[in-house]
């Protein structure tokens, strides 16, 4: 789907991005982390022909930015950190030139706009002024004007940013929906959200690709290939942990008790929540929560941006 | 629908959903017919219709270039400041197409605006005569003055993100193009003959005012508007490099 290949961009005498080797395969899902200044804007805008490279080639199912933009930018959707709105317009109204823009139809944009509303969540304000609505509401514009003519590429700059907790957590539910349906290049602050919506992480510093992978992957390249599961159960079972620790690829399960539930550590070398899900649901105990520690990344994500650039890849 | 149109009716619709471009024409209305009143028609002497109305043209010439900076200078500052350009350049949109539309919007909106002060000839008709021919010239010499200014007005949105930044500069513009005629006076032949040809108003303008077209004087709007607009698709293509 993408092929980028030494691509490197100059502003002045400073190199923002340099030499970045990647591709990503049609249906990913790819998070971009790096650190405020890293070169994750740039080589988005590149990707989204905002920009052209100094050097290097970049190529969207075959088509080269530099030879193509315009055949490029057809299958492109791209969500800004700030959405391009115009606050005057009505959200039906932008949605639909949004729609014209990218050269849907006429007789389609109408179905396309309602269509895109729905999956976001705008029906509601179908009629009401730009100008007028929650932040939270304008960033889910911003991401329907990016999805309305259906993109075989889609790039997410911070969609996060700027959110309240609640609307961090709905916009993560709105970009998961989206999997299936695009391939999905997202670059955000909120590694937990990465951690959540992304098959695979490319690690950005100082305009340098220093990693690249799943986080199973970059967490065994850094010796960090173990993972802490929290299960929470309500009650006291008993023997479970010793249960829990015979699951292939756990290394360790401890348990702890507040009140009226258990709580169960579980490190393992791979991702084992379905199995300790089937396990402790299999036992009769009341699963209430399962989720995956996030410290994990961020330690990966800290190991990478502290090196020197030409860390692992 | 072509991408120019789109573009150029959503910014029309700017024009006419928002006060900006009210309170433009309304001004540019209101100091027109003080102006007409006061120098078209003021004179204490009987007057010949003609007189009046060549008057009417060249004092409408100077609100319309004025009202020119101030309906362009946000055309393409305002989506730079405002974020809205990526929308525009992450569409397989040519930057002709937007610097087109743009210019097309803004060309319509003075076109009404220019229609909605044509009482002011019309009633030259209570005491005098009007010949249509006359006032067809004058206002197609007004809307040509009026898209070359657009475009220079345009091209000064297009190097800045600020539209205080390209008021002055467009104005900058505009007045260097009316003072190259003055200025020819102090230099020799030829450059003197080139910056006499030059001169936006000084040279071009006063055939439409006396209700006779030149094809030079069209030519010339229409090589300055297509220059300012050529340029202002170049700087648009610079910014993917910068």
């Amino acid at each position: 789907m993408i092929e980028v290949h030494k691509l490197t961009k100059y502003f002045g005498e400073r190199a923002a991005i340099r030499d970045l080797d990647f591709s990503i395969a049609k249906g990913e899902v790819v998070g971009f982390l790096g650190l405020n200044g890293a070169g994750k804007t740039t080589t988005l805008r590149i990707l989204g022909c905002l920009l052209l490279p100094t050097s290097g080639t970049v190529s969207v199912d075959g088509i080269e930015v530099t030879v193509n933009p315009y055949g490029i930018r057809r299958k492109i959707g791209f969500l800004p950190d700030v959405p391009p709105l115009y606050p005057e317009m009505t959200v039906g109204a932008y949605l639909a030139f949004a729609a014209r823009l990218h050269q849907v139809p006429g007789r389609e944009v109408a179905a396309r706009v309602a269509e895109v509303e729905e999956k976001t969540a705008l029906r509601e304000v179908h009629g009401q002024v730009i100008g007028e609505l929650s932040h939270g509401f304008r960033k889910r514009v911003g991401l329907a004007q990016a999805i309305v003519h259906k993109p075989a590429l889609l790039i997410l700059d911070e969609p996060s940013a700027g959110l309240d907790p609640a609307q961090v957590i709905e916009m993560r539910n709105l970009v998961h929906g989206l999997r299936g349906e695009h391939t999905v290049l997202i670059s955000s602050h909120f590694l937990a959200e990465i951690s959540q919506t992304c098959d695979r992480l490319l690690v950005i510093h100082g305009g340098e690709l220093v990693g690249q992978g799943s986080e199973e992957d970059l967490a065994a390249a850094m010796g960090q290939g173990s993972s802490t599961i929290e299960a929470e159960v309500r009650g006291r079972p008993s023997g479970m942990a010793a249960r829990l620790a015979k699951i292939p690829g756990v290394s360790k399960a401890d348990e702890r008790d507040d009140s009226v539930a258990t709580v169960f550590e579980i490190a393992a070398s791979t991702d084992v929540r379905a199995d300790v899900a089937r396990l402790l649901v299999g036992a009769g105990c009341d699963l209430v929560r399962l989720d995956r520690s996030a410290s994990r990344l961020e330690s990966i994500f800290m190991n990478l941006t502290q090196k020197t650039t030409g860390g692992p890849q | 629908m072509t991408a120019v149109w789109l573009i150029a009716r959503r910014e029309l619709g700017t024009y006419l959903r928002t006060m900006g471009g009210y309170v433009i024409a309304a001004a540019a209305l209101f100091v027109q017919s003080i102006l007409f009143n006061a120098i078209a028609l003021g004179s204490e002497q009987s007057q010949l219709s003609t007189e009046v109305l060549s008057r009417f043209f060249w004092t409408h010439s100077g609100v319309t270039m004025t009202a020119c900076i101030l309906l362009s200078m946000r055309l393409l500052a305002e989506e730079r400041l405002t974020g809205t350009m990526v929308l525009l350049e992450s569409s397989p949109v040519r930057e002709s197409e937007i610097v087109l539309g743009k210019f097309l919007s803004a060309l319509i909106f003075l076109t009404l605006m220019t229609l909605a002060g044509i009482f002011m000839p019309l009633l030259i008709l209570v005491h005098g005569k009007l010949s249509l021919g006359h006032v067809a010239a004058g206002y197609l010499g007004i809307l040509l003055l009026g898209s070359a200014s657009l475009a220079l007005g345009l091209l000064a949105s297009a190097l800045t993100r600020s539209q205080l930044v390209a008021a002055i500069v467009g104005t900058a513009l505009l007045v260097g193009a009316i003072l190259v005629y003055p200025l020819a006076a102090l230099v020799e032949a030829p450059l003197n003959d080139v910056l006499l040809a030059l001169g936006i108003w000084h040279r071009h303008f006063p055939a439409f005012q006396t209700g006779i077209i030149n094809l030079r004087d069209v030519v010339y709007y229409l090589l300055v508007t297509y220059f300012a607009l050529f340029l202002s698709v170049r700087v648009l293509e610079a910014r993917r490099w910068s």
